[in-house]
């Protein structure tokens, strides 16, 4: 969880979102390919790829290949995205040759709810769809990124009402409702292995897939993150604790984030 | 061939009250002012599609214009939800939405079948989602050759395409390039298009990369220079981010989006008489 880095830990105050930044960020391995979603997603990509990973190839579902933005894109189409892209594609291309066969190693996504098996809600909250309490943006590109990638990381921002037992909605698949639907669907990817969050990192468990908190953001008690999950949180034998960001992931972070005027919304 | 029309009496010819309208863009080259003259045009019971709905499906949803909302991702994007949008939907205002919802790899795909006049496309998709329960244009097809089930998607066939583009010679040849999205496949997939242009040009110069569709496969095309904003024309305008931030607190409210569609949308043209 802490990679490779040389650097030692910062001795300044940093935030949670920052952690979780960098955290996630350092999930990415150099020369990968990864698909990327908008908001916190993308700019955890582009942090890895000034940090540890400048040979990662980013994707974006607007048609951009090997995209290499000098700042955070505001939105999945921003301009600065084609104008540094190695090529510039259609949508129905994006998503047919070039996600679609298998050619995308991880797929990172955010999501408004998931649940204890990974599956992500972007689309309803309630229990009726045609009547829902809140109508959320929807699915974009995610059921396929979930589905086709290599594997699948979330980042989220821990709360009982994202971290639930049973989402809502499956919107984009983890492991189903039981923990067993991605061996039953024969689907290509290994589906999500990290969901990093403010407070910690939650992997699946070998054999249930259930979620199950393997890492702890530094300063945070395993008490916090129960309090903050939707379901009784099962804690791995070996709980680690996440190395802090060191002085130049948070000062590039910062740097980064100064470039846009507000990217992490949507 | 195409024709060089003139914005208003292209929308107030190729859109009709009950028509299936896609106004595509993939946050780039966003028909905006051609979604503004279809509210000022009054039209009723459109059903709208699109893959990214964001600020003028919002707006055309807000002033009454659409029955149902075809999509895969509807958003304020790089800013958070779309509020017209999502009081149609929780609350009927200012009349009932209906919804067909996809991902967005089956919106591309519904677009490709239609440009190929086949009558639906084949995708490995929506494996494992609830979206197929509720959206019957979503069903499964066993490949002839292999046996293994697919994920099918009914062919989208808009009556009509309106896209945004750089730019279009006198004869009606269109130019766009960057991110060009979905925007051929819909021009080809509709029954009649508009594409609306930064400028008409008298020849189009050389653009790598760039698309390019021949006159006769367009209806008509408006010269409407800022016709994206506050989205962008990648060569001839940036992307206006207030607008979009804007937008949010405007459309949070019922009485500051009235007041906005009175002076943004019915008094320009009151005064323009």
């Amino acid at each position: 969880m802490t990679g490779e880095l040389s650097e030692t830990p910062t001795t300044s105050e940093f935030t949670s979102d920052e952690m979780m930044t960098v955290a996630a960020s350092r999930s990415l391995n150099d020369e990968s390919v990864c698909f990327v979603g908008i908001g916190l997603p993308s700019t955890a990509a582009n942090l890895a790829r000034r940090t540890h990973a400048p040979e990662l190839v980013l994707i974006y579902e607007s048609g951009t290949l090997g995209t290499k933005p000098q700042r955070l894109p505001l939105s999945i189409g921003d301009g600065v995205l084609a104008e540094t892209a190695d090529s510039v594609v259609g949508v129905p291309e994006i998503f047919n040759y070039w996600l679609q066969p298998g050619r995308v190693d991880v797929g990172f996504l955010g999501g408004a709810q998931v649940d204890r098996y990974g599956n992500i809600n972007t689309t309803v909250i309630g229990d009726d769809y045609q009547d829902p309490e809140v109508r959320l943006p929807g699915a974009g590109g995610a059921p396929e990124i979930a589905t086709s990638c290599g594997e699948v990381l979330i980042v989220m921002r821990h709360s009982p009402r994202a971290f639930v037992p049973d989402v809502d909605f499956i919107t984009s698949v983890g492991y189903g409702r039981d923990g067993s639907a991605r061996a039953r669907l024969g689907l290509p990817g290994r589906g999500p292995v990290k969901v990093i969050t403010d407070l910690g990192v939650l992997q699946p468990e070998q054999g249930t897939n259930e979620l199950t908190l393997t890492g702890l953001a530094p300063g945070v008690e395993v008490e916090q993150v129960r309090a903050a999950t939707g379901w009784p949180l099962r804690v791995a034998e070996e709980l680690g604790v996440q190395q802090p960001p060191t002085d130049r992931e948070l000062r590039i972070l910062r740097e980064l984030k100064a470039t846009v005027g507000n990217g992490e919304s949507s | 061939m195409a024709r060089i029309l003139q914005l208003d009496t292209a929308v107030a010819e190729l859109v009709n009250d009950g028509d299936t309208v896609a106004l595509e863009g993939f946050t780039h080259l966003i028909p905006m002012r051609a979604g503004h003259e279809i509210i000022r045009a009054g039209r009723r019971d459109l059903t709208l599609c699109r893959m990214t709905p964001d600020v003028i499906y919002d707006q055309l949803i807000g002033a009454g214009c659409a029955r149902k909302l075809v999509f895969s991702w509807g958003g304020n994007p790089g800013v958070g939800s779309l509020h017209r949008f999502r009081d149609a939907i929780q609350h009927s205002w200012p009349v009932p939405l209906e919804i067909e919802e996809h991902s967005h790899a089956g919106m591309a795909n519904r677009y490709v079948a239609g440009a190929s006049g086949l009558p639906f496309a084949v995708l490995r998709g929506y494996a494992g989602t609830d979206l197929p329960e509720h959206t019957d244009t979503i069903s499964t097809v066993r490949c002839p050759f292999t046996g293994e089930e697919l994920a099918a998607v009914a062919a989208l066939n808009p009556d009509v395409g309106i896209i945004h583009a750089q730019r279009a010679d006198r004869a009606g040849n269109v130019q766009f390039w960057g991110i060009t999205g979905v925007q051929k496949e819909t021009v080809l997939a509709s029954a009649r298009s508009l594409v609306t242009v930064e400028e008409v040009v008298d020849e189009l110069p050389e653009q790598p990369g760039a698309v390019v569709l021949p006159s006769w496969a367009v209806t008509a095309v408006a010269e409407v220079p800022g016709g994206a904003h506050p989205s962008y024309a990648q060569g001839y305008s940036e992307r206006d981010n207030a607008y979009y931030q804007e937008w949010d607190a405007i459309s949070r409210d019922r009485d500051r989006f009235r007041e906005w569609l009175d002076t943004e949308i019915h008094e320009p043209e009151r005064s323009a008489r």
